[in-house]
């Protein structure tokens, strides 16, 4: 989960999150060599004493300088091409489950065999016992299979929010009146944490996401003891 | 063919995925299952059929739509104020 100073980014939990974690440091390096490249250069020809009025221009390093740049960019697009449509696989998920935003908490539905729908509201500070994290863990979590393709359908009550778990690669807009899909597998057991993405009014900052993730044996048991409680 | 249909809903465990809907944007997949199991129902009454088969587009726009959304739609076509065409 997110911790303070933190500079990179989380660990990733679903495959497509260790692809995009791969993706984002090759592209970095690229960026950082160029940077650095480019700032060395500058750096040399503005301490130099050497002088030449008589350069004017020079066929054979405009031609480096124009091939390079774009094969450097077909490095960064391929990978980022792969990525994208890997993002975009049809996978014919196990479950469905539908998360809907208020202001200010999540809700969440199961409802491929019965109806089971409950809130999930963040712990107040105030209330919070020794082991939980605050601003991040809520009263009930969204729970969901491992190795298990899950479909999250999104949408809103009234504003639009937006659920994010940084460390499944999920982020989506939840819209009043509109159904966004997307699709994410969870690798291990864990509990994750996300935040909303959207400003929606005074408590935007105190509605987070929290996704535990149980074999899917449990899952049933989990399921069943819910739909008695609520 | 019915039997075909009865077998797919008792193995139902999601929503498969539709292909008339591939985009992220899944708001007329959920609507369209609506629509289809009410009017498989009508057509199918009318008819004097057995109406199991709608089963399957009850099964899926129940995965796919929000409780909200259906129990709003239900009385509205209880009430006759429904505004999609059944």
């Amino acid at each position: 989960m997110a911790y303070p100073l933190q500079l990179g980014l989380q660990d990733a939990t679903s495959p497509v999150m260790e692809e995009l974690i791969q993706f984002h440091d090759h592209t970095l390096m690229i960026a950082l060599l160029v940077s650095t490249m480019v700032f060395y250069t500058i750096l040399t020809s503005v301490t130099t004493k050497l002088t030449n009025k008589n350069m004017l221009d020079s066929q054979g390093i405009e031609t480096i300088w124009t091939i390079a740049p774009a094969l450097i960019l077909i490095l960064i697009a391929m990978p980022s091409l792969r990525v994208l449509y890997m993002m975009d696989e049809v996978n014919n998920p196990h479950l469905t489950v539908k998360t809907i935003g208020h202001q200010w908490y999540w809700s969440y539905e199961y409802t491929d065999y019965k109806n089971l729908e409950f809130d999930s509201y963040m712990i107040p500070t105030q209330d919070l016992i020794p082991r939980q994290f605050r601003l991040f863990d809520t009263d009930h979590r969204m729970v969901v299979p491992t190795d298990s393709p899950v479909r999250m359908l999104i949408t809103a009550d009234d504003v639009i929010h937006s659920t994010a778990v940084p460390t499944l690669g999920v982020k989506m807009d939840a819209i009043p009146g509109r159904l966004n899909q997307t699709t994410f597998v969870v690798s291990h057991p864990g509990v994750f944490y996300g935040q909303c993405s959207e400003i929606c009014g005074a408590n935007h900052s105190f509605m987070p996401i929290t996704v535990e993730a149980i074999p899917l044996i449990h899952f049933e048991d989990w399921s069943t003891s819910m739909l008695a409680k609520i | 063919m019915s039997e075909a249909i009865n077998e797919k809903i008792k193995n139902y465990s999601t929503a498969p995925f539709d292909a008339r809907f591939p985009n992220t944007n899944q708001t007329r997949n959920c609507y369209q299952n609506y629509l289809d199991f009410h009017r498989c129902n009508k057509v199918l009454s009318a008819k004097d059929h057995d109406v199991t088969a709608c089963e399957w587009y009850k099964r899926v726009y129940k995965s796919l739509c929000p409780i909200g959304w259906v129990d709003k739609w239900d009385e509205q076509v209880e009430n006759g104020s429904f505004p999609g065409k059944i």
